[in-house]
């Protein structure tokens, strides 16, 4: 079980506070993905639930009781840092069997967790090896087994990807996902990165400055944005903003639409431009274009792997009205 | 691109590393070499490095005059004391400094530095003053606490410097794995903190068995460690210039011993912290 509710939980360290107060349930078995610019708090409002940091106000309940004070220890949780802070003087089996060491779990029951825990994770070469002698990824996984073998309430990941490169950062990602779908049990992923929140998340929790700007599945995020924050946050590339006259003709402050649903054309639409950068991708193409209304902006719309376009070409741009997203004075969405 | 060093620069620089390294180390040198020579050739002029006739009658005499085994035993009483109170006293004040820090610790220890830099005869009234009206002059436990307090900044410098070096996620994740306070350090923090705790054992004992002011100061026959029976050797004269080195070699000889046998771990407990 983890079902783990914030109950007007708020943190300050002196006279600046971070977290001002912030109610969030998560249910049993969910992957919750926390995400936002550095310094939104993220990583505090993890570490409040693990018991690192304490709160300055509020009640955190770990199903149904009362943990607000209870040390890191004892919550049940397992968490895995950014810098998968192993045990450096362990070898990988005293490392993954250090939490059932101090539980005083029997050397029986360690072996067998420890041994199923490294074939899961393809470590069980490596299992006499020192963390020294590990790549990033290896020492990851040891950092995952480590919170495995504990059969924690929850997971706790900390950016667990960022110090990754781009391909092992892929191959983590699907891990993750993976053993989420076969543990089944809660987890709560923290990252700045949209794309991981994106691909693995069953509930996103966009956070900026200590406050949740919106609670979601994925796609409900993509789709219908609470507010221009988090319509700018998800999606890459970034949705595009317009305010002035375009705006105001749909009856908004500011509105958005999203490089996919803008249509392109040589010939004729809503706003003549001019092609700055085209990134080819392969499969798609993002063409990032310099409006004539004011060539100091960039529209940026993705258009199909076969469009060819290049550097000074004339395109003409036309948004596809459903798909606009409306913004008042305030960058509340308009119904 | 590395800089090119040719083979003859680089001779050059070994060659310059060798001088300045025997220039450091010639004072030692001459005092082991004179302390076999007789009074005679040991003032002779012009001096006689080598083409003296070897003896060992210092030795003998400085034996038969002074008690070495009772400076001796003083002196590894009061440097290993002071250094191991001084260690007991620095673990925690370092910890707390390097893992749990106030908005003053920076504060602090630039303070405990200070003292440092203090000259040590601005406090000798005071302290001798206090040792009297304590009676422990020319007492061992007194030199121990005193040798502690003179070097507890070094102490606890070092170990902070040391403790920063751990990684403080280290120690959550042991918080986060199960592990009381007692468990994180015993298990977690000490292993890891291990070789930092040594080096700053060994450079501590090294500067007590070395320090020369106080324990010069403070203590005459009981207390009296090598300083002392060095310095019982030593006349403005310069009449036994032989039986002085005899004795200064047999006061440096078991720390130049210890040194050498732990140079490595010395040398990293210096510069740790330097190169990440």
């Amino acid at each position: 079980m983890g079902r783990i509710t914030l109950d007007k939980v708020r943190k300050a360290f002196g006279d600046v506070e971070v977290i001002p107060p912030l109610d969030l349930t998560i249910d049993d078995g969910e992957f919750v993905v926390f995400v936002g610019p550095s310094g939104c708090g993220k990583s505090t409002l993890l570490r409040l639930i693990a018991g690192l940091e304490d709160v300055s106000g509020g009640q955190i309940r770990i199903d149904g009781n009362d943990a607000t004070m209870v040390p890191p220890a004892k919550r049940g949780l397992a968490m895995v840092f950014q810098s998968y802070a192993l045990y450096p003087h362990m070898s990988v089996r005293k490392n993954i069997a250090f939490p059932m060491r101090m539980a005083g779990i029997d050397q029986a029951e360690q072996d067998r967790r420890i041994e199923s825990a490294a074939k899961a994770l393809n470590l069980t070469d490596y299992l006499d090896r020192r963390p020294g002698q590990l790549s990033g990824g290896q020492r990851q996984r040891v950092a995952i087994g480590r919170a495995i073998v504990r059969e924690p309430a929850a997971f706790l990941f900390d950016e667990p990807l960022s110090n990754l490169d781009a391909a092992l950062r892929h191959g983590m990602r699907l891990e993750i996902s993976e053993l989420h779908k076969r543990l089944d049990t809660t987890m709560i992923y923290v990252t700045h990165d949209q794309v991981e929140a994106m691909t693995m998340a069953d509930k996103i929790v966009v956070l900026q400055a200590g406050v949740i700007e919106q609670v979601g599945s994925p796609l409900e995020l993509y789709r219908k944005p609470r507010n221009a924050f988090v319509a700018g946050f998800i999606g890459s590339p970034t949705m595009n903003m317009l305010t002035g006259e375009d705006a105001a003709k749909r009856g908004a402050d500011t509105i958005g639409i999203r490089p996919e649903h803008v249509t392109i054309s040589t010939t004729d639409g809503t706003w003549k431009g001019t092609v700055g950068v085209a990134e080819h991708l392969g499969s798609d193409t993002f063409l990032h274009i310099h409006p004539d209304s004011d060539p100091s902006k960039t529209m940026t719309v993705r258009v199909d792997g076969e469009f060819t376009a290049h550097h000074g070409d004339t395109v003409w741009l036309t948004p596809q009205e459903e798909h606009i997203h409306k913004f008042d004075a305030q960058g509340l969405r308009i119904k | 691109m590395a800089r090119a060093v040719t083979n003859q620069r680089k001779a050059l620089n070994t060659a310059l590393a060798w001088i300045v390294g025997l220039a450091i180390f010639f004072p030692i040198l001459w005092t082991i070499l004179t302390s076999f020579k007789t009074e005679a050739d040991a003032i002779a002029n012009p001096p006689i490095l080598f083409a003296f006739d070897w003896t060992l009658e210092n030795y003998s005499e400085v034996m038969e005059r002074s008690n070495y085994g009772r400076f001796l035993s003083n002196s590894i009483l009061i440097a290993g004391g002071s250094t191991i109170l001084g260690i007991i006293i620095a673990v925690p004040a370092a910890w707390s400094m390097a893992f749990v820090p106030s908005r003053r610790t920076k504060d602090i220890l630039l303070w405990m530095l200070s003292t440092k830099m203090l000259p040590a005869v601005g406090v000798l009234y005071p302290i001798y003053l206090l040792c009297i009206r304590l009676g422990v002059l020319d007492n061992r436990l007194a030199m121990v606490v005193i040798l502690m307090l003179i070097n507890l900044p070094i102490i606890v410098w070092m170990l902070y410097t040391y403790f920063k070096e751990i990684p403080g996620e280290i120690l959550e994740a042991a918080r986060m794995d199960g592990a009381s306070l007692k468990e994180e350090i015993l298990y977690v923090l000490t292993p890891m903190a291990i070789p930092g705790i040594a080096s700053t054992l060994l450079l501590n004992f090294i500067l007590a068995w070395n320090e020369a002011f106080w324990t010069l100061n403070l203590t005459s026959v009981d207390a009296a460690p090598l300083t002392q029976f060095i310095a019982s050797y030593s006349s403005p004269e310069g009449l036994f210039f032989a039986k002085l080195s005899a004795a200064s070699t047999m006061a440096i000889a078991p720390i130049l011993i210890l040194g050498w046998f732990s140079q490595k771990q010395l040398v990293r407990g210096l510069t740790f912290g330097a190169v990440k």
